[in-house]
Formats: C-alpha cells, structure tokens, sequence
C-alpha cells in the first residue's frame, strides 16, 4: 500500500440562498485510507459529497485529485478520474437488469471497459457483494438491501480510486450489518479509498482510520474514530449541551 | 419612434402577461404542462366575437361571462381528465411527458371544434376602434381599453395570491406540494383552482386581444408558444417574472415589427428565448434549482 | 450475433424484397398508400432512436423534413441525387445540433417548448428570405424520379434506419441512453457526458428525417414553406410512434400501419375531421396504451412468465406465506 496524499480538500463552502451548508471545510485523505464522515442530520455531510462528485458546484474552495483540480469539472469528468460514489436515497436502474446495472459502472467507468468485457467485471463484483446467480433479476424484483448492493457493485466496478459511500449501512438488520461491515473491511484490505459518511458507530469503530466531523456546515474535529467520539465538542453536537 | 414603439408594446404585452400568468399558475403550481392554452384564446376569442357580432354583447360585458366559464371549464378539465395523470405519475418527470400529451389531445380536440364551427378564415370585429390622440400619437382606443383592463385583472390577482388564505395556499403548493400537503392545505383542490384561474386569465386575455387583432381557428399554437417562451424567461411559476417578460416579449416584436419586418415577430421571439437558455435558463425572476 | 439475430435479420431482408415488388403489381392507390407508409415508418422509426430512451419529446419532425425538402428545392436540378440525400442528411443533422446545443442541458420542457415552434420560426425565416431576397415564394421542383423509385428510396431508408438502431442497441451508446432514460443524475456520476450522448442521437434522428424530407419533396411538384415545414407532421409521427412503442426498435412500425390507413381513410371522407381524430387518438393513447402496443405485449409476456416461474416454486412460496 503506496501512503500518498490522494485526495485533498481545501476551504470548500457551498452557500444555498442563505444557508451556508458546507462552510470552509478542509481535510487530505491518503492512498488506501478508510474515512468517516460524521454529523449530526442536516450538518452538511452528503452536500460535501455532492460537492466532490460533481453532483453541486462549490461557493469556493477546491477539492484535487492526485494533484489534479476536480472543482468546476461535470460529474462525468470527475467519475473519468476514477471517483465512484453511492446515493444516500437509493438510485439504481428500474428499466436494467442487476448486471447491466453493474456494467454500466465499469463500460463508462475510467477504465471504458469493452461491453463484453464488462459482463465479466461485472458477475464478478456482484459475486463479491452477494449477488451471485441473481444477476438477471431487476431492481423491482429485489429487496431495498439488495438494490443497496446494486449500487455498491456499480460503484465498485469501476474499479475507482475513491470510493464515495454516503450511508451505505444505513437501513441494514444486525446480521446484514455484519456482512456490510465485513465488505466494507474487505475492501480496505485490499487497499481502496474510501470516505464514508456514517451514523453506525459500530461500523465507524471496526472500519475507520480516520474521521471527519461536521456541525452546521464546519469541521468540529478530525483523528481517529477514539479520539473524536471522546471529543466534548462533538458530543455537544449529537446530544446537546446538557450531556458535554 | 421609440416611444411609439415602447408605448405599443406595452400595450400588447398586457394582454400577453394574462395569457402567461395563467398558464405560469398551471405550470408552476398545478404541475400540468398545458400545450392547449392557445386554443383557450383563441376559443375566448371566437366567443367574445359571437357575443359582439351575433348577441350584440360587448366583448367587455362578454368577459363577465367567458372568464367565469372558462374558469369552470378548465376546472372541469382538470378534475376530471388531468387528476387521473397526477395520480397515475411516479415522479414530476412521468407526468410532464403525460401531461404534455394529454394537452396536446385537448389541443387537437379544440382546434377541431372551432375549424368545425368557424372554418379556417380570419375573423375581426370593430369595437371601440375609433383613434386616440396621446402624446402626439394616435392609437386605436380599443388597445387602451385593453391594457387598462388587464392592468385590473393583473392588480387583483396579485393582491388576491398575496393577500388572502387561498392565494397563500396557492403559493405555499407552487413552492412545494409535499409541504403544502403536510401543513393541511388541500393539495388537489388548490391544484384545480390554480388550474382554473389559469384559464380564466388566458381567456379573459383572448378576449382583450380579439377587440384589435384578427385571428383565426389554427393559430393558437403561435400563441402557446408565446406564452411558453414568456413563462419560461419569467420564471415558472412566479406571476412577476411573467408579467416583465411579457412586457419585454412584446418591445422584441413590436421592435423587429416596426423596424425590420412583421414577418419576423416569431424569429425575435426565438432570439429572446435562446439568449434566455443560454445565459439565464431559470428565467427572469427564477432561482437557479440544484 | 446470435442465430435469433440472423434468423431475424435474413426475414427483414426477405420481407424488405417482398414489399420492394409493390410497384410491379400496381402503381396506382396501393403505391401511394405504401409510399406513405414507408415515410411514416422511417420517420417515426428516427424520432423513437431518440424520443423513446430519453423522453424528451421531439416536435421538430417538420423542422428537419421541411429542411431536407428545400435541399431537393435548391440543389435538386443541380447536383447528382446521392449528393442531394447526403447534403439534406447533414444539414438535418446540423438543425438538430443547433437546437440541441440550446436546449438539451436543460429539462424536457425547455425541450418541447423549443422544439414546439422550430417548424413554424423556419417557415417564418425561409418566406422571409424568400420574399425579401430570394425572390419567388413558393419553386418548382424538377427532378426526375419515378414514384417506384421513390418507393424503393424510402424502404432502403427504413432498412437503414432499423440497421442503425440495432446497431446502437447494441453498442456503448444504447446502454448510455438506457441508463439516461432511467436516471440522468446516475448516467453523470457513471461516467457518461449525458449532453453529449443526447446530442448525438438527436443529430443521428434529425439526419434520417431530413432524408425522408428529400425523398417525399419530388412528390409535390411545387413547394412553399407552409406546405414543407408544416406542423401537423411533427405530431403524426409522435401519435404513431407512441402508440407503437416507443422504447423498442419495432415499437412505431406497429403504430404507423394502422394510424396511417385511418388517417388517409378519415382525411379522405371527412377532410375536416382531422384535428378530431388526432386528439382523440392522443387522450386514448395517454390515458389507455401509456406504453404503446409494444409495451403492452411486453407486459403480458413479463406477467405470463412471471405466473409460470410462480407456479413453479409454488410450494416454497406457501411455505413463506404461511409462516
Ligand atoms: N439542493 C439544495 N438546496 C437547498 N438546500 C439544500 C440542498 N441540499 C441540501 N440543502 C440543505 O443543506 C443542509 C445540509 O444538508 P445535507 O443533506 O448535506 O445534510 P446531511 O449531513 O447529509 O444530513 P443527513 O444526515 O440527514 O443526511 C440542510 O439544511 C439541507 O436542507
Ligand atoms: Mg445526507
């Protein structure tokens, strides 16, 4: 595992009319690091990723790849350089089937792999998730956690250098929990990126290097998952003044 | 001159902002992309011509009646043929596609009924058409008639959309019908009102512009298309945006009429609407949406 | 290719040859009336390549006509007739990139709307020219080219409209504009420039359009731009390529055959009936057949199958609902 800065983001705000929904947000993430994203409903956390994505042009501010500038670039440029994300709200695609799903990840992905080809890709990586021999299923005909692994196999086929997961786990009973954590784990074993927004403290403790947390739009604090959980000023924000 | 010019388009652009205003309260709050609105004026049109030439009923006293009945009209329209799309559609996109579809049969079934009733000439009638002089120009008193009584009807339906609980529903479902749902206003209902005054306006729109234009049974779709360039650049939904941007789609043609050629008044139209997507695509008054 | 794909690729050539001897058995009604039908075929045919993945309803079916016919008006006497078709292709392509830069970045109405008067803006722009400073308005069109030709002209056409949509089908762009149509936000982050594909297609319907345009524009023998760029034919192919089916390759063919047969019947017999038919043909089409005959039958299959897996596994299905 190569230990470089992969990506950086620097002073990135994003104003709604009045709201300042991200607010000078700044923080690195290294080669093959599991990131969480935390905050309480509302801080900001899937603008910021929207912000990465392309999905929403910042105020200001910058987010680079490997030294190369993502602001401003269309969604589609930024997921040619090999950012693959997951929706909050689920968004897979009801006319596909589970595999041309996952094709799509990896035919239109960085690496513009050949249709053919990417039907391999794609058994493959729907194997991984649990999928395995419900590849012609649709969407329709499939649980809201499997359209879950769905999106994730998408992403994942694209083979991305950063993988944007915005409450993957969310929504899971304990024993998909367990396999969605196991997955994520397995990932990061075999050295993805990943920056993960996450209310699962459990998943946050076993699965993150690192996290980030916001409040109203601005980073309260950044270390490991230990150290920011004991941190006064992010209980203050989860639970209100009473309990710091 | 260019007080000629700047003077006749305002008086035009009165009747066009009724048209718009109705169908932005269609568009923007009852969510029903409505592609026949051009035969709704012509339809008011060839009435408030019947009532003048065949009931000898004024087009001004004709408004007290076309208007009420367009407004039942389209309120009949809506519950009846559109509900069922509202209902049917998973998302705001389904029943755009639907909605656009369903009117266009509105539009083929009206445009049918007035070829069968009136044929395909053009039709005028006199009414109040004798010249005024007003700052050393003269003009046709019928245009004045005409923007006066739309200024009215403008001023009241602001007022009425600002000033009372129906029109704050009106606005509250505009902004977001989900909401507007769960703060008790009833949804539907606000929905078909909207809808309804949208016709009443237009009709009443097409009414005015009969006492000093000729028209005839096919060319409402010149005027859907005015009136979707004006929502469009005013911004969907908001009654202000499509007030100035009927007042600005007026100067266009009136300019380009007077100074260029009448033949073009559809092409300026057309530069105004590609200069509006170009740089400004959430219209006039519109805030731009994620 | 599979031998499902060559079974069906060797019918459609040998149906094609069939209907290609019409004009040896008459050349009269029946050649008209296939004339008619081939236009229809293949422009309703372009304008699903593009309407039906995306949704975006296109009404600029005269705009690109009219255009490939006053191609045939100005260069018909001058250049050779393939130089003609190919001029009016690119100029049909040219038309849709022009209106898809404006439009295709924003939503589906701006789309319509702009489309929605692009027929009648050209009419305005080509009578203006024409009266202002080309001199007559309406021109003869002398080009020398049988009915059967132009029969035959038409059905190759189709034949090539139908190879490009299967090749498309079965390439990157077909999945692209798949994905499009189910989620445009999902199509970006994928990867795939959703302008560009849009773009694309929309250029690739607008070029056949205005081929059918170039080929028809010998069947009049005076052309004016009301009669070129006229509206009616923008919603025609609309109604027949939806109550086709618009999101399969054969979807429109299965519209155009009957719509067309009751429109020349009833605009024949009632020529002032018309407008009745077409939006009663819409509200039915919208509130009874949303998905086209092709849809439907898709249904039916999908629920037929669906009842036999179900009968299949129906002990294990009891087991769970009973528990
Ligand atoms: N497109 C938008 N337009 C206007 N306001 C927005 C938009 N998107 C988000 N917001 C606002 O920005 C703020 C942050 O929203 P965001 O969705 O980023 O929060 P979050 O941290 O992801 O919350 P949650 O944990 O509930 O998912 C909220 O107040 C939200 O209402
Ligand atoms: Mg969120």
């Amino acid at each position: 595992m190569s230990n470089h800065l992969l990506l950086s983001i620097a002073g990135l705000t994003k104003v709604f009319g009045g709201l300042v929904a991200v607010n000078q947000i700044s923080f690195d993430i290294q080669a093959g690091e599991v990131v969480g994203l935390l905050g309480p409903n509302g801080s900001g956390k899937t603008t910021l990723m929207n912000l990465i994505s392309g999905a929403l042009r910042p105020t200001q501010g910058s987010v680079t790849l490997e030294g190369r500038r993502l602001t401003g670039l269309p969604p589609h440029r930024i997921a040619a350089t090999g950012v693959a994300r997951t929706f909050q709200l689920v968004r897979v695609l009801p006319s596909l089937s589970a595999l041309e799903n996952v094709m799509v990840g990896a035919v239109f992905g960085p690496d513009q792999v050949s249709p053919g080809a990417a039907r391999a890709v794609a058994r493959s990586v729907l194997e991984r998730v649990g999928l395995g021999g419900r590849e012609h299923l649709h969407p329709a005909e499939m649980t809201y956690i499997d359209q879950k692994r769905i999106e994730l196999a998408r992403a994942l086929a694209a083979d991305p250098r950063i993988l944007l997961l915005d409450e993957w786990l969310a929504g899971l009973n304990p024993t998909e929990l367990q396999t969605g954590i196991e997955l994520i784990r397995s990932l990061q074993a075999e050295g993805r990126t990943v920056l993960m927004v996450e209310h699962v403290m459990d998943a946050i403790r076993s699965l993150c290097d690192r996290c980030v947390v916001m409040s109203a739009g601005s980073k309260l604090a950044e270390g490991t998952p230990a150290e920011v959980l004991a941190n006064p000023d992010v209980i203050r924000a989860y639970l209100g003044d009473d309990h710091a | 001159m260019l007080f000629l010019i700047l003077f006749t388009s305002l008086l035009l652009g009165g009747a066009y902002a009724l048209m718009a205003m109705g169908l932005t309260l269609q568009y923007g709050v009852a969510r029903i992309m409505n592609l026949s609105i051009g035969e709704t004026l012509v339809g008011a049109a060839f009435a408030a011509f019947w009532l003048q030439t065949q009931a000898q009923v004024g087009p001004l006293w004709g408004l007290l009646v076309i208007t009420p009945a367009a407004f039942v009209l389209n309120w009949l329209i809506y519950r009846h043929l559109l509900t069922p799309l509202v209902r049917r559609a998973k998302n705001r996109g389904m029943l755009e596609v639907d909605s656009i579809l369903a009117t266009f049969g509105l539009l083929f079934i009206l445009q049918g009924v007035m070829l069968a009733l009136f044929g395909g000439n053009y039709y005028s009638y006199s009414y109040f058409s004798e010249p005024v002089e007003l700052f050393g120009h003269t003009f046709a008193l019928n245009r004045i008639v005409a923007f006066a009584v739309a200024a009215a009807v403008a001023l009241a339906l602001y007022l009425g959309l600002n000033r009372t609980r129906t029109g704050t529903a009106v606005r509250a479902v505009s902004v977001d019908p989900v909401a507007a749902g769960l703060v008790a206003i009833d949804v539907a209902r606000t929905s078909a009102l909207a809808f309804a005054i949208g016709g009443a306006l237009t009709a009443c729109g097409g009414a005015l512009l009969s006492m000093f234009l000729t028209f005839n049974a096919s060319m409402g779709v010149v005027f859907t298309t005015k009136a979707l360039i004006i929502v469009i650049m005013g911004g969907v939904g908001d009654p202000r945006g499509a007030v100035i941007a009927a007042l600005l789609l007026a100067l266009a043609e009136t300019t380009v009429a007077t100074l260029v050629d009448p033949g073009l008044t559809l092409a300026a139209t057309y530069g105004l609407f590609v200069l509006i997507l170009l740089f400004r695509p959430q219209g006039i008054m519109g805030r731009r949406t994620a | 290719m599979n031998t499902r794909e060559v079974l069906i690729m060797a019918a459609s050539g040998l149906l094609l040859a069939g209907l290609a001897c019409l004009p040896l058995a008459d050349e009269g009604f029946w050649l008209t009336l296939g004339i008619s039908l081939a236009g229809y075929v293949a422009m309703s045919t372009a304008w699903a390549l593009f309407s039906g993945p995306t949704s975006y309803v296109s009404l600029a079916t005269a705009a690109f006509f009219g255009t490939g016919a006053y191609v045939v008006v100005n260069l018909g006497e001058t250049a050779p007739w393939p130089v003609v078709l190919v001029v009016a292709a690119v100029c049909g392509a040219l038309l849709a990139l022009l209106a898809g830069m404006a439009t295709l970045r924003l939503t589906g109405v701006h789309f319509v709307i702009f489309t929605f008067g692009l027929a009648e803006l050209i009419r305005q722009l080509v009578t203006w020219y024409q009266t202002n400073i080309g001199g007559a308005v309406g021109q003869y069109v002398f080009v020398d080219i049988s009915s059967a030709q132009i029969y035959w002209q038409l059905l190759a056409l189709c034949g090539l409209v139908f190879l490009a949509g299967w090749a498309i089908n079965r390439s990157r762009l077909g999945l692209a504009l798949r994905v499009i149509g189910d989620d445009e936000t999902v199509a970006a982050h994928s990867g795939i420039n959703t302008a560009r594909v849009k773009l694309l297609l929309f250029c690739i319907s607008g070029a056949f359009i205005a081929v059918v345009g170039a080929v028809l524009a010998p069947r009049w023998t005076y052309i004016e731009p009301s009669i070129a760029f006229n509206s009616m034919i923008s919603f025609q192919v609309v109604i027949m390529a939806l109550l086709g089916g618009s999101r399969r390759l054969w979807g429109p063919l299965v519209g155009v055959i009957p719509f067309t047969v009751l429109y020349e019947l009833i605009s024949g017999h009632f020529p002032n009936h018309t407008h009745l038919l077409l939006g009663t043909a819409f509200l039915l089409i919208v509130y009874f057949l949303p998905q086209g005959v092709a849809g439907r039958i898709e249904q039916l299959r999908l629920r037929r199958t669906h009842r036999e897996t179900h009968a299949a596994r129906s002990p294990a299905t009891l087991g769970e609902t009973a528990r």
